[in-house]
This record gives C-alpha cells, sequence and structure tokens, in this order.
C-alpha cells in the first residue's frame, strides 16, 4: 500500500471495533443537552424559563458618568469581550435597556437625572453600582456628590474598586446573571450532570464549580 | 504702553481713574497685583480694557472667603486676571467685598464672558453682583440653599466612621 493514496483512490481505514469511540463527543454533548433541555422544558414555567433567557441577554444603558466610564468602555472593547456574555449591546436609549450600570460619581444635580432615566427603563431591569463612588460616595464625602446610589436607585450588585478593572465589572455582570438566572432554569450542563451523562471534562468542572457557587448561597 | 515696566499700571490707573488704586503687589517674576476700591472696579477695567494696555482679554474672575476678614469688615476678596493680547501682559485686580452685604459692580458690560464667571462666584460665595444682566445659579441645582464654598459652610456628607482615629 502506498503511503499516499493517489487521488480518487478509496481510503482504507481500520476496522471498527469500539462502537463508543466512533460516538463523536461533541455529538454526544448536544444530543444531552437538548435532550434534556426538551425534558425540563416541558416541566418548567414560562417564570423560569424566560429568567433563563434573561440572563444571557443583558443590555446595558449607555450611561457613563466618570473615570468608572472609562473602564466600562474599555470592557466592550475586543480584549475584554462583554459580548461573550451577551452584554455588549450598549443602548442609547433607556427603554430598550435592562441593565443601568452606574459608572461613577453622581453628583446631586445629576441624581434626578438619574433616577429618571431609571424610571424609563423597562421592566425587568437591574442597576449595578459601579466602583467606590457610586456605592459609598467614595473618597467624595462633600454636599456635591449623593453618599450611595442606592438612595436613589435600587442596586442588585456592588462593584468595588477605585475604578474597577474590566474583570471586576465582567464578574459583576456574571453575579447578576446568576441573580437574574436563580429562579430560571439550570443550565443544560447541570442537568446533564443530574442525569448522569458523559460531558467533557473542561465542560464538568466548569459545572461542578457553579454547583458550589450556588450551594454556598 | 509698548516697552514699558508692568508697574507702570498703577500709574496710569491712578491718572485715569483717581481714588482707584489702594496697594499694589509685585509677585515673582512678572507678576503684578493691584488693589482697587470696589466702587471703582468698573470705571478701572473698561479704562483698562481700551487704554493703554488693551486688555481685551477677562481669563478670569475668582474669590477667595477670608473668614476672619481684613480688618475693614471685608471678607470676600475677588481676583480679576486680565491679558493683553497685544503687549502680552497679565494683570490682576483685586477687590475686597464687605462681609455682610457682598456686592461688587458686574463687569459684565465690559466683558461679556464676565458673565459666567460672576455667576459661578455668586454661586459658590454669595457675592452678588450689580447690574449682572442674570445673577443666578450656574453649578448648584436652582433651588440649592447657602454657597458651598464660603468657609462656615458644613461640609455635608456623612459622618465617616473611624475617623476619630486617623
Amino acid at each position: 500500500m502506498a503511503l499516499i493514496p493517489p487521488p480518487g483512490s478509496p481510503v482504507e481505514r481500520a476496522p471498527r471495533t469500539d462502537a463508543s469511540i466512533d460516538r463523536d463527543l461533541r455529538d454526544l454533548v448536544e444530543t444531552a443537552e437538548e435532550e434534556a433541555f426538551v425534558q425540563r422544558l416541558l416541566t418548567t414555567t414560562v417564570d423560569r424559563a424566560l429568567s433563563w433567557a434573561r440572563s444571557s441577554s443583558i443590555w446595558p444603558a449607555t450611561f457613563g458618568l466618570a473615570c468608572c466610564a472609562i473602564e466600562m468602555m474599555h470592557t466592550a472593547t475586543p480584549r475584554y469581550d462583554i459580548a461573550r456574555f451577551g452584554a455588549e449591546v450598549f443602548r442609547a436609549s433607556p427603554r430598550q435597556a435592562d441593565l443601568l450600570i452606574v459608572s461613577g460619581r453622581v453628583s446631586q444635580k445629576m441624581a434626578p437625572v438619574l433616577r429618571r432615566i431609571y424610571d424609563q427603563m423597562m421592566e425587568p431591569k437591574w442597576v449595578i453600582s459601579m466602583g467606590a463612588c457610586a456605592s459609598s460616595g467614595g473618597v467624595f464625602n462633600n454636599y456635591a456628590i449623593v453618599q450611595g446610589v442606592d438612595k436613589i436607585v435600587p442596586v442588585d450588585v456592588y462593584v468595588p474598586g477605585c475604578p474597577p478593572r474590566p474583570e471586576s465589572l465582567i464578574e459583576g455582570i456574571l453575579i447578576l446573571q446568576r441573580l437574574i438566572g436563580a429562579n430560571g432554569m439550570p443550565s443544560s450542563f447541570d442537568l446533564m450532570h443530574e442525569q448522569g451523562l458523559a460531558v467533557p471534562e473542561d465542560v464538568a468542572r466548569i459545572a461542578s464549580e457553579r454547583r458550589a457557587w450556588a450551594a454556598a448561597r | 504702553m509698548g516697552g514699558s515696566s508692568l508697574s507702570d499700571y498703577r500709574n496710569v490707573i491712578e491718572v485715569a481713574c483717581p481714588g482707584a488704586v489702594i496697594d499694589e503687589f509685585e509677585g515673582p517674576g512678572d507678576e503684578l497685583t493691584i488693589e482697587i476700591h470696589r466702587d471703582h472696579i468698573r470705571a478701572v477695567c473698561r479704562f483698562l480694557k481700551s487704554e493703554p494696555g488693551a486688555f481685551r482679554q477677562l481669563s478670569d474672575v475668582t474669590c477667595v472667603d477670608y473668614l476672619e476678614g481684613n480688618g475693614n469688615g471685608d471678607r470676600f476678596r475677588l481676583a480679576y486676571q486680565l491679558f493683553s493680547m497685544e503687549t502680552g501682559d497679565r494683570l490682576r485686580l483685586r477687590v475686597w467685598a464687605d462681609a455682610e452685604h457682598p456686592e461688587v459692580d458686574s463687569v459684565t458690560s465690559v466683558w461679556a464672558t464676565a458673565n459666567w464667571h460672576e455667576r459661578e462666584v455668586y454661586d459658590m460665595f454669595g457675592v452678588r453682583f450689580a447690574g449682572h444682566p442674570d445673577l443666578s445659579r450656574i453649578l448648584m441645582p436652582f433651588d440649592w440653599e447657602g454657597h458651598p464654598l464660603r468657609r462656615d459652610y458644613p461640609l455635608g456628607g456623612e459622618n465617616v466612621k473611624f475617623s476619630d482615629a486617623v
């Protein structure tokens, strides 16, 4: 047999002895995932399904206040790529936004503006207080700055830092995703684990971390 | 007045506006500060804009609150930063305003840019400017009470925990 068969000639393969080797692991995962999804979807509620869907499509409002906004913009750049988590669509209109990232110090004069933007957002809506100034006033303990934006709007996640790095903001968004999805459906990988389905090693590790996180709450 | 020294401005102002100059202070370099009686500030500014130095630009109007006062019942010291594009000279005029009812003539009619500068001084220090076309707040909300940059204005905010341990 020639090492390189001429074009058009049939390729000889070794006989298949183990059927499990032949199955593509990706096919296995996708099939199991789909089965688990369908099974759970039939028994869930619309509310939980919606929460699950919403957690992966958080659209923030375009609302930069101070130096934290520079990091917020950086979070959307290719280096950090907030699009990986479905939150890259910064909307110029609050009516199209789900998430208000309060990125910086809020002055007394800006406070009613911020509240109005929050009121204009459609339900359901969430707020991330980004950085020390938005969370507590930061170093600006004076007459001009609101000492914590939670005096104006309800805050779901506080992100510490001065300013927080993009990784911190992404962590805040991930926490928010878990909060939104907490009442929704578990992930498909969680379902696969429940049913004892084989999952790739790295996927299993991620899933176990998620379960540990959920158990700690 | 090209070619002559900066310190000649005092004499020129005294000739043009008798009784206007109170004192002058020379700082490092080419800095010259002339203290003007507040009744003459608008006349001096109008004169300085035209002749002889042609200070056509008013760079800034600021204020300092000396809570203890200057001994004459005055508390607020205003500074007018002037710049001449023709000679390159910079001149600072200094005016004291009263402690109880601080009021100084507006120079908006001389330099239009004084409009917002004087509104800021009014907003932050409560110094009123007579003859200003629209003396309203410019930085703080319109319904704000008090003037935040006064020395006796409370800092506000919230009590800082553990500040006694600093």
